[in-house]
């Protein structure tokens, strides 16, 4: 039988969804991978790159099974990845509250919050896995909330109508990461991983076609390495960073994805970007990063802002009936837990209109007096406590006496290096996996789904996808580092650094990463139009030209720089910001995270264009990034009906 | 309201290699924002620093949201600053004042080398975790999540000891540069949870003896929980010190039972 979802027009786009019932579909691809036998794993060399969920959850599992792994980091120690930074909570279709929920459920929720731009088969996957992640997870010692019977608690999250997040204080990502950090380190101490640590990956190696290895640069001394194995993993997070101001941390980049986008991989939806609605507002122009609090905030606070444009009261002086709980006016049936995409819409709009609140009027409250007074000042510290304390530290302002002031801030990358359902990008041997890729999501992330889809990935899909794609390779000879390609790859990385040493220009790094930040965000943020796209197109180049005469990078490429490490990370950033604006330019839709102004009902919500855009937009790079080629994945629905995503 | 801070002196550790001896540096900063972080006042610093074609200062930071511990810095002698329970990327300037003098420092500890500046290296901790933080429990292989019940006091105090995120603070604050507030805490964690029983001896014994084969001992002093960012409690200290005795009676045990 031909799949629908297999009518690409492009032949290395092929999405490997295995034929059958939805349902049926994952455990068909099981019991027909070929596997390799447990004595000839040791044969088969993994290179995993990033150790956050995904990737510390590959390494470990993959070393257990018994391939050869070699794992990298940048950080000193793998247990820093940003994972770690995720507050609210891991979702699973457990159905421990006996309310409603089911893989099913999880299924077409996951699809919904996408606007039906992602994956079918995928997904279900996803929804499928997520029950053995929580198992596997408590059995690892991952201290999640317990009710007084000792039992998992959940809580619920936006754009769904059951709980099923799973949490650990508001800090699931940190008990997840260290999970996993501590089976991958079980595994180092094992000898079944080897660690490379503050070691970043600077290029791909691609000989006849197919991934052959890594080359990399030692923070501590410069020093460039080949490394050569049968397959490569790339578990190396978002670019939400194109930004400057997001929430992710200050490190994370889109180097090794961009790398391999340039030997070849196709990146898809790099438009498709999280503007997350609860952030602490920029308070001045020092500002390097935002921070997100946790959406779980949303089930107990609710959202408003002034009715009056000349409001100057202190929030807790501005009686009821001059106060708009925006959300809950316009999506009565989710209310505060509107779907990310939409709250930070919401918003913005008012803000925009000169509502905002704060000293720089650039933000929303978020209000707890209501949950105060109706669950008592413990119960609320019990399940906020350590947020609102961080918040107080941030802000200055204690939200227990005053509400919290929220904006919105980039959070979240859809987008991500085009991979089929095996994880496997246009690259044979080449995966991706966590945020890296562009795969299950669709326009627009649920809340809690990116800690399931990153352990989803590590711990139960690419140990069965990869060992389909090694078993052909046993006992042929793959190339070793003492191949040119090797030699000629690092050769490139060596004059890449060294050419950002020598342009001895007057702005730092940072310069333009801020300025090339702003650029994005004003066209390529919340709200996308055609004029905006355009001026982007024009402005990022000459910004880029400038980097290329104008940067300074103090110090030697020997031993450890900082400046250095940010500048080439920064060169990425240009790049692919170019093809942000073009992907959201020539997506004439609005669809999540994607909302172009053109395209909008009278009431503000975002119109789809099934007919023409019910497709990924995978990217192909041809050389130069101003002129990459557009290649498209069709998306066929066979389980769930296309509709109008409605919350209200 | 936003104010401005003026006038501060820093003195900042400059140490061009783990061979070299090293000297403190000073800057002026004449006014910044007290909205500001304290890690933001070290990246102004370091704009200048490259405007003056300077190198600029080295030092780990990463998430500056508290939680992944890359963060580090002695602030006028005190792990991450004056402000207690936090890391140095939630310190802001509005904990300073005027016409301060601040001494930055990196982390000083034989088991943490400097490696240049103010970054160090913590490897050592992760060969602790190497050696038995963990529960064996390979993929695949897990019950359901609700087979065992872990009553809510465990699971909390678990949980209490699990939020260490590694940075090094109690090593850095301690005067015999001990570990033991690390490695309690982990061993707290998964010790007390019923999943961590059937390792719980031999976990007790390698952890220690590896935290042993590279840091200082421990007299008591506490400085290790007040400095900590998560203010975990020195009980795990003496739950780890618990364990460890029974474990060197019950392997010995077992060992002669072979």
């Amino acid at each position: 039988m031909t799949m629908l979802q297999d009518r690409p027009t492009n032949t290395k786009l092929i999405s490997k969804v295995p034929d059958g019932a939805l349902v049926d579909k994952w455990d068909n691809f099981k019991a027909n991978a070929k596997l390799v036998n447990p004595s000839n794993k040791r044969k088969f060399k993994v290179i995993v790159v990033g150790t956050g969920l995904a990737g510390a959850s590959a390494a470990a599992s993959l070393a257990e099974l018994g391939y050869r792994v070699d794992a990298f980091t940048f950080h000193d120690s793998p247990r820093r990845a940003h994972s770690i930074a995720a507050q609210g909570g891991i979702n699973a279709a457990k159905n421990y509250q006996g309310d409603g929920d089911s893989v099913s459920r999880l299924f077409t929720d996951t699809i919904k919050g996408g606007d039906f731009r992602s994956r079918e088969g995928n997904v279900y996957r996803l929804a499928q896995v997520s029950v053995n992640i929580i198992d596997q997870m408590v059995a690892q010692g991952v201290p999640f909330a317990r009710d007084y019977g000792g039992l998992l608690d959940n809580r619920s999250f936006g754009g769904a109508q059951v709980s099923r997040t799973f949490y650990a204080r508001g800090q699931t990502g940190q008990q997840l990461l260290l999970g996993a950090y501590q089976q991958l380190s079980r595994q180092i101490g094992l000898g079944g991983v080897r660690l490379f640590n503050r070691c970043e990956l600077v290029d791909i190696v691609v000989i006849d076609g197919r991934a052959a290895g890594i080359v990399t640069r030692d923070l501590l001394t410069g020093e460039l390495a080949s490394h050569a194995a049968h397959a490569v993993v790339l578990a190396t997070g978002g670019y939400g960073n194109a930004y400057y101001l997001s929430t992710n941390a200050m490190n994370c980049n889109v180097t090794a994805a961009w790398r391999a986008h340039q030997r070849g991989a196709y990146f898809a939806n790099p438009c498709y970007t999280q503007i997350h609605p609860t952030c602490i507002p920029q308070a001045d122009a020092t500002q390097s990063k935002l921070t997100l609090m946790s959406e779980s905030l949303r089930n107990d606070g609710r959202v408003w802002v002034p009715k009056n444009f000349d409001e100057n009261r202190a929030a807790h002086e501005i009686p009821e009936q001059d106060r708009d709980y925006f959300l809950e006016r316009l999506y009565p049936a989710y209310g505060n837990l509107a779907p990310r995409d939409i709250s930070s819409r919401a918003a913005k709009r008012l803000v925009d209109k000169g509502l905002g609140v704060g000293p720089l009027k650039n933000g929303v409250y978020l209000d707890f007096a209501e949950a105060i007074g109706r669950l008592g000042r413990p119960v609320v510290e019990e399940r906020y406590g350590n947020l609102f304390e961080m918040y107080e530290r941030i802000a200055g302002e204690n939200p227990y006496d005053q509400p919290m002031r929220i904006y919105p801030a980039t959070h979240y990358t859809m987008g991500g290096l085009w991979v089929d359902y095996e994880l496997q990008t246009t690259i044979p041997g080449l995966y991706a996996a966590g945020e890296a890729n562009f795969s299950d999501h669709g326009t627009n992330r649920l809340g809690a789904s990116a800690l399931m889809q990153g352990l989803a990935d590590g711990y139960f899909v690419l140990p069965y996808t990869i060992s389909n794609g090694l078993a052909p390779l046993l006992n042929k000879t793959v190339p070793g580092t003492d191949h040119p390609e090797f030699k000629r790859v690092e050769t490139e990385a060596k004059v890449r650094f060294q050419g950002y040493l020598n342009v001895r220009g007057t702005r730092s790094p940072d310069y333009f990463h801020r300025e090339l930040g702003k650029l994005i965000w004003d066209y390529c943020g919340m709200e996308r139009d055609r004029n905006g796209l355009e001026r982007a197109l024009t402005e990022i180049p000459a910004l880029y030209s400038e980097f290329k005469k104008d940067l300074r990078v103090t110090g030697t490429g020997e031993g450890i720089n900082q400046t250095l490490e940010k500048a080439g990370r920064v060169d990425d950033f240009f790049q692919l910001g170019t093809l942000m604006c073009k992907d959201a330019l020539t997506r004439e839709e609005s669809a999540g995270g994607h909302f172009r102004v053109e395209y909008q009902t009278e009431e503000g919500e975002a119109v789809r264009d099934d007919e023409n855009f019910c497709h990924v937009a995978a990217w192909e790079w041809t050389g130069d990034e101003n002129n990459a080629t557009r290649h498209e994945e069709q998306l066929s629905f066979e389980t769930v009906q296309l509709a109008t995503r409605s919350y209200k | 309201m936003t104010h401005l801070v003026s006038n501060l002196t820093l003195k900042v550790w400059r140490q061009n290699g783990p061979a070299d001896k090293g000297k403190f540096e000073t800057h002026v900063i004449e006014s910044i924002t007290d909205e500001a972080s304290f890690l933001e006042m070290l990246d102004v610093l370091n704009e200048r620093l490259i405007g003056e074609n300077k190198e600029a200062i080295v030092f780990d930071h990463d998430c500056r949201e508290g939680i992944c511990g890359t963060c580090s810095l002695m602030i006028n002698g005190q792990a991450h600053g004056p402000q207690r329970g936090s890391t140095t990327c939630q310190l802001h300037m509005r904990s300073f004042k005027d016409d301060d003098t601040i001494v930055i420092e990196p982390w000083r500890a034989n088991a943490f080398p400097i490696i240049k500046d103010l970054m160090v290296d913590r490897a050592a901790f992760d060969r602790i975790v190497e050696s038995g933080g963990f529960i064996t429990s390979p993929t695949g292989g897990a019950p359901d999540a609700n087979l065992i019940p872990v009553p809510k006091p465990v699971a909390d105090a678990a949980m209490d000891a699990a939020a260490c995120i590694g940075c090094g603070a109690c090593v850095a604050a301690c005067p015999n540069s001990a570990a033991n507030l690390f490695v309690g805490a982990k061993l707290t964690h998964l010790n007390l949870l019923p999943q961590g029983q059937a390792e719980r001896y031999k976990r007790a014994e390698a952890m220690v003896d590896t935290m042993d084969e590279h840091f200082g001992s421990c007299t008591n002093h506490g400085e290790c929980s007040a400095a900590c960012p998560k203010e975990i409690s020195l009980d795990v200290i003496a739950l780890m010190n618990k364990d460890y005795r029974s474990a060197k009676f019950k392997n010995r045990k077992q060992l002669s039972r072979k």
